[in-house]
């Protein structure tokens, strides 16, 4: 199984279609990055102008805790567009390609050639995050220093100290990998479905914003299936940055607000994972490879 | 040993009978032609052999085991091209060769990979990627692909597709090679019947999903000789008189029928033989030489 995984890894960094997430993301990064560093206090300025008549903040508000909550919620939206380029395309590109059934005429058994594709996918998917990590967090606290942690909510502000922070990264690094990761084995269901590269990837796409649509709007209707959608529970990498609060208003230090919610989501997206792999095995242990 | 037993297969795709209660055996160390025009159900039955499709109805053994239920064994036997030279663009030569002998479970040798190069005369262009590489190169790369593990039946689904003339008969020497010098069982196909008959000691013509015909290459392409079929209206009987007669030897051994392989002049005589005996003789049957044969199928289409 190891040898496979390998293989499948080989092929997947000798593409060159490999590196342009890796592209867009460090073009996307350093293009913010480099807006915030020369313009970075007028936007602070307009980020705290509901409160700076009754709060007065002292230290730095723009610091590298902050660019890369900024970045990861602008990012992490996107990201999952750029995993179903190589997702989506693991099976059905090398049906496309021909090559399945060079594959498929070797010892090893479909499920564990799909099981294989689906791990070194996944490698990559975990690649990328570390990637986006470095370059949205390390980079962002190289050039921009470190300070507590200042985020504006809908209708409160969360203050979290800075050496309360980077654990917190951590672990929405790890729940998006989840996110993430739920995205790949969509990629890859749809990916064993077709038996050419375009249609997985535009239909990964379209599936993830058809559901994130589900997931936005407040319809009744749409409430019933909200809870079941992971499109729902991706972006719950950021109950990790909202804090319990003593009587006295003044934050828990190394607290979370709502671990249950944090729980229950990553439960909803290894469910949905599981699923969509074990649909794809199935999938294709049934298929007649015919391309 | 037969190498390959296929009993009754048959492929549907929705009303398409794309291969239609198909049977043959390949003996250890044979080359096998598998003859037929596109589309007649020779890679849909290659496909099914490498369990690449699943069959319909029928039973598919290799090496003596079912190959569905003992396919990692069997398949680390087997090496194979089917159809397309599909390969990947931005690997070379060698690499596909190192990475096929990995997925096999083997170490190769650097010098394997030159010599299994060499053998498909692709060495001079080992390192290059493939993305460059013609169609017959491509072909012969494939073909590297499946010797790269030795294994001891190779599959080849038209193996000279895209090759110049010189191309085609390199390959012809490598399968005359495999089979002869290193004991290797052949089972190769091709549109073209002056490809197989040159290679191939048995061959088997399908059309249209069907067995036309079957037999070893010599005696279907002997043009001294006719395959004569004989009705009556008691073929056991009828059997039994040729047996204790000289025509004994020329009996073809067929599940249904009385067939015999001589040459056109001795029919006469065979008639009279079986008159003599009582039999009532409702025809002689002389079937054409394989090669008209083949024409005749593939004109018809």
């Amino acid at each position: 199984m190891w040898s496979l995984i390998q293989i499948e890894l080989y092929k997947i960094f000798r593409r060159p279609r490999t590196y342009i997430a890796f592209g867009a993301i460090a073009a996307l990064i350093v293009v913010i990055q480099l807006g915030l560093k020369i313009d970075g206090d007028a936007y602070a300025g307009f980020l705290m102008k509901d409160i700076n008549d009754t709060l007065t903040v002292d230290g730095k508000v723009l610091n590298g805790y902050l660019i890369c909550y900024i970045l990861l919620q602008l990012l992490l939206v996107h990201v999952p567009l750029l995993v179903a380029l190589i997702a989506a395309d693991m099976i059905s590109g090398e049906a496309n390609l021909g090559t399945l059934r060079l594959l498929f005429t070797t010892p090893y058994s479909r499920t564990h050639w799909v099981l294989a594709k689906f791990i070194a996918a996944s490698i990559y998917t975990i690649l990328l995050l570390i990637w986006l990590a470095f370059l949205a967090l390390f980079v962002s606290m190289w050039i921009f220093g470190t300070d507590d942690l200042f985020l504006m909510k809908s209708n409160y502000v969360v203050l979290i100290e800075q050496s309360d922070v980077l654990w917190r990264y951590v672990g929405a690094f790890v729940f998006a990998s989840f996110s993430l990761l739920t995205v790949t084995s969509l990629g890859f269901l749809m990916s064993s479905m077709s038996n050419n590269s375009i249609g997985p990837i535009v239909g990964t796409m379209s599936a993830i914003v058809f559901f994130t649509i589900l997931s936005t709007l407040n319809i009744p209707l749409f409430n019933l299936v909200k809870p079941y959608l992971f499109t729902t529970h991706m972006n719950n990498w950021k109950e990790f940055f909202d804090i319990k609060v003593n009587l006295n208003n003044e934050a828990i230090k190394g607290s979370i607000l709502n671990i249950p919610k944090i729980k229950t989501s990553l439960w909803v997206l290894t469910m949905h994972i599981i699923l969509f792999v074990t649909a794809s095995v199935i999938i294709i242990k049934k298929k007649d490879i015919l391309s | 040993m037969a190498v390959i037993k296929v009993d009754n297969i048959s492929k549907h795709f929705g009303a398409l009978k794309a291969v239609d209660d198909v049977s043959f055996e390949v003996q250890a160390g044979q080359v096998f032609g598998f003859l037929g025009q596109n589309g007649s159900g020779k890679s849909t039955t290659i496909r099914m052999l490498l369990s690449l499709i699943h069959p319909s109805s029928g039973n598919i053994e290799l090496f003596g085991k079912s190959i569905l239920k003992n396919r990692a064994v069997i398949l680390e036997q087997v090496g194979a091209i089917i159809e397309r030279p599909d390969l990947y663009p931005y690997l070379s030569a060698t690499e596909h060769l190192q990475l096929f002998a990995k997925v096999r479970k083997q170490k190769v040798a650097a010098s394997n990979i030159t010599k299994t190069l060499e053998q498909v005369g692709l060495a001079h262009r080992a390192h290059d990627k493939v993305q460059s590489f013609s169609l017959g190169m491509k072909q012969r790369l494939g073909i590297a692909i499946a010797l790269v593990h030795n294994p001891s039946l190779i599959i080849l689904d038209e193996p000279t597709n895209g090759l110049d003339p010189q191309g085609i008969a390199d390959i012809r020497a490598l399968i005359q090679h495999l089979a002869k010098e290193e004991g290797k069982t052949v089972f190769v196909s091709s549109h073209l019947l002056s490809e197989i008959e040159q290679v191939a000691n048995q061959i088997l013509i399908i059309h249209q999903g069907k067995k036309m015909v079957e037999g070893l290459t010599k005696e279907l392409l002997d043009p001294e000789k006719r395959v004569v079929q004989i009705k009556t209206l008691n073929d056991e009987q009828a059997l039994a008189t040729i047996l204790s007669s000289s025509f004994s030897p020329y009996i073809l051994p067929r599940k249904e029928g009385v067939f015999l392989k001589l040459p056109t002049q001795a029919i006469p005589l065979l008639n009279d033989t079986l008159v003599k005996a009582g039999i009532s003789v409702i025809g002689i049957e002389a079937k054409n030489s394989l090669e008209d044969y083949f024409l005749q199928i593939t004109s018809n289409a």
